[in-house]
């Protein structure tokens, strides 16, 4: 049998051999004998043909529609999920820690956050200049508008809480302290959604391996953020032993979050663990999982800096190849046709291609 | 009696003349796509998107006598007229951020293009993938129902052009009544396998633009259990408030526990 491509005479010289003139032999006697040859003689190119069924669908198409972000969206969910853990870090350091200088960069990488997000989101819209379209309505049932109206109140807040602090700085007055320090707490309020609320516009959608794991994806990218929000802050020189405490917490989340992930076996979660899609999830789950928990737990007893920044590029590296693995599941999972059609594997395997069918039928026609 | 109106399309009487695609494009303009073979059927549409609302299926299937009307060494053909299901609760409408996907007076979902952004999370929110984004023009597209048409008190393009009755149009209750006379009479006749597709069963609430196909609706492309997601957004903003408890009590235990300076 050829495999479909045409060649000429003076391309190919075959040397005959044993098996090709018993081939030959055994055609002449199946005419011989039936008075018809059921073989094909050869395969064309795209056969056996498909067929719409309902094993096999509608030819394989995919039913579900791609989504169609471009890659600023991914980066987007980084930025945003470690601007808004940054502004509850900044906080935090601020209110619980005393730290005010660390408090003061937490601002800062939040502040840059809310702009860089801001224009990640506006250059992904297929008509940028209609951003503000966004903000005509408030839409509680669909998580873009809630994400769009969050990310604008934690831009204004956030921004507002860093210019009221700067001011502070220099006139130290009770009603300037005052507007600063409910400005913040609006910016850590906001926050807290601006984190994690990526998880649920994914997961509220009809891309199954999305949709699946919409329990459990809000958690898993807030703790991605936290992490990198920390990892940022540590990049940026400070060695606040809380902010290696609480990147534990998150590293060790994303650990319980790749295990548990590795142990189901719903179909819907394979783009996870298969191709290109799985190898960026897995990889992007290691580097913010375990590798930075074992770092981070023998820097806390070393008590080594070198260790803690290792740990903190890993995790930012994982967060961002984290949501790179996420959003190119999501590709994989709207090509799997099978999925919204509720057809199994078992099923398709066994259905017979339609030209095997043809040639059989005609033997029992001829006897 | 309401003023929704629908589409009935009835693929026993469609022949696969692509009328009602040709007429889809022409009034309302939609941009080309190009001259693609598909190369598994006659079907070189292969699915509805930004720039195709009607789609006329090519069903081809195993050898069946009396299905599609072939010889009984020839596979069976069927046809069937694909187009936006313009559902009871629409996926796009709900996810849609903008306002830009409205319910129209006649109960049609219908996307104003001078408000869309193109944020393209309509796209993931479709659980029949109709509606997509013209990446070129940065918008989102799809049937409009001849929305301008039904204001001018006409019928859809598709609908008129179609020379077989396939695609019927009018008033949604009107239509379900028809739908089920054909159905009884096709069952009657002995076409067992003939049914009416209209999800009612999950929170789509059923489809305004249906169809009476045979077999099963897989062969259809069409999904058994189609679902709107926003029905998981308590779950999602759940762990989301769980997550975001998380991160307060983890920094402020942090803070407390390591990082007072």
């Amino acid at each position: 049998m050829s495999d479909g491509r045409f060649r000429d005479s003076a391309e190919r010289n075959r040397v005959p051999d044993w098996a090709s003139e018993q081939r030959i032999v055994e055609l002449r006697q199946e005419a011989e004998q039936r008075g018809i040859v059921l073989d094909k003689g050869v395969k064309p190119e795209g056969s056996p043909f498909p067929r719409a069924s309902e094993e096999t669908g509608y030819y394989g198409v995919n039913l579900l529609k791609e989504p169609q972000w471009t890659w600023e969206i991914p980066l987007y969910f980084f930025v945003g999920g470690a601007a808004g853990s940054a502004a509850v870090i900044g906080a935090a350091a601020d209110w619980i820690g005393d730290d005010y200088k660390l408090a003061k960069h937490a601002r800062w990488v939040a502040t840059a956050g809310a702009g860089v997000s801001s224009a990640l989101l506006i250059s992904d819209l297929g008509r940028p200049a209609r951003f503000l379209n966004m903000l005509r309505i408030i839409k509680p049932q669909s998580a873009m508008s809630v994400g769009a109206w969050t990310l604008a109140a934690f831009g204004t807040f956030t921004a507002a809480s860093t210019f009221a602090k700067l001011v502070q700085e220099r006139w130290d007055f009770l009603p300037v302290k005052i507007v600063a320090n409910l400005a913040q707490f609006a910016s850590a309020i906001a926050g807290l959604p601006f984190h994690n609320y990526t998880g649920v516009l994914i997961g509220a959608t009809v891309i199954p391996t999305w949709n699946k794991n919409i329990e459990t994806l809000p958690i898993h990218f807030g703790m991605s953020g936290v992490q990198s929000a920390c990892a940022m802050l540590e990049l940026l020189g400070h060695e606040n032993k809380a902010l290696n405490l609480l990147a534990m917490m998150a590293a060790g989340w994303e650990t319980y979050e790749g295990v548990h992930l590795e142990k189901r076996a719903e179909r819907e979660l394979r783009p996870l663990k298969h191709g290109v899609s799985g190898w960026v999830t897995r990889v992007g789950g290691a580097l913010s999982g375990p590798l930075p928990l074992a770092l981070r737990l023998a820097a806390l007893f070393s008590g080594s800096t070198r260790l803690r920044k290792a740990a903190a590029i890993s995790g930012i590296a994982g967060s961002i190849l984290t949501r790179y693995g996420w959003v190119h599941a999501g590709h994989a999972s709207a090509r799997d046709w099978k999925l919204p059609l509720e057809i199994t594997e078992t099923e398709t395997a066994e259905t017979k291609p339609i030209g095997e069918e043809r040639v059989e039928g005609l033997a029992e026609k001829i006897g | 009696m309401s003023t929704t109106t629908g589409f009935f399309t009835d693929s026993t009487l469609c022949i696969g003349c692509k009328a009602c695609e040709v007429a889809c494009k022409e009034w309302n303009e939609v941009s080309a796509d190009g001259l693609d073979w598909t190369g598994y059927s006659y079907d070189n549409t292969a699915g509805l998107g930004h720039s195709t609302w009607r789609h006329v299926k090519f069903v081809e299937n195993r050898t069946e006598a009396g299905k599609g009307g072939n010889a009984a060494d020839l596979m069976s053909w069927e046809f069937s007229s694909d187009v936006c299901k313009h559902c009871e609760l629409a996926g796009c409408l709900e996810a849609c951020p903008t306002g830009a996907i409205v319910r129209t007076e006649f109960g049609s979902v219908f996307v104003q293009p001078d408000v869309c952004n193109g944020c393209s999370y309509c796209v993931v929110g479709c659980p029949f993938g109709v509606v997509q984004k013209n990446t070129k023009d940065g918008r989102a597209f799809k049937c409009t129902f001849c929305y301008d048409r039904q204001k001018a008190g006409l019928e859809p393009a598709c609908a008129k052009a179609c020379p077989t009755k396939s695609i019927m149009f009018g008033n949604l209750d009107e239509l379900r009544v028809k739908a089920q006379t054909r159905l009884d009479d096709l069952h009657a006749r002995g076409m067992d396998d003939a049914k009416i597709y209209d999800p009612r069963h999950t929170n789509v609430g059923g489809i305004h633009a249906f169809f009476l196909i045979r077999g099963s609706e897989k062969t259809y492309n069409l999904p058994p259990n189609p679902e709107v997601p926003t029905k998981y957004l308590k779950k999602g903003w759940t762990a989301s408030a769980i997550g975001s408890a998380m991160l307060v009590a983890g920094a402020a235990l942090a803070f407390l526990v390591g990082g007072r300076s």
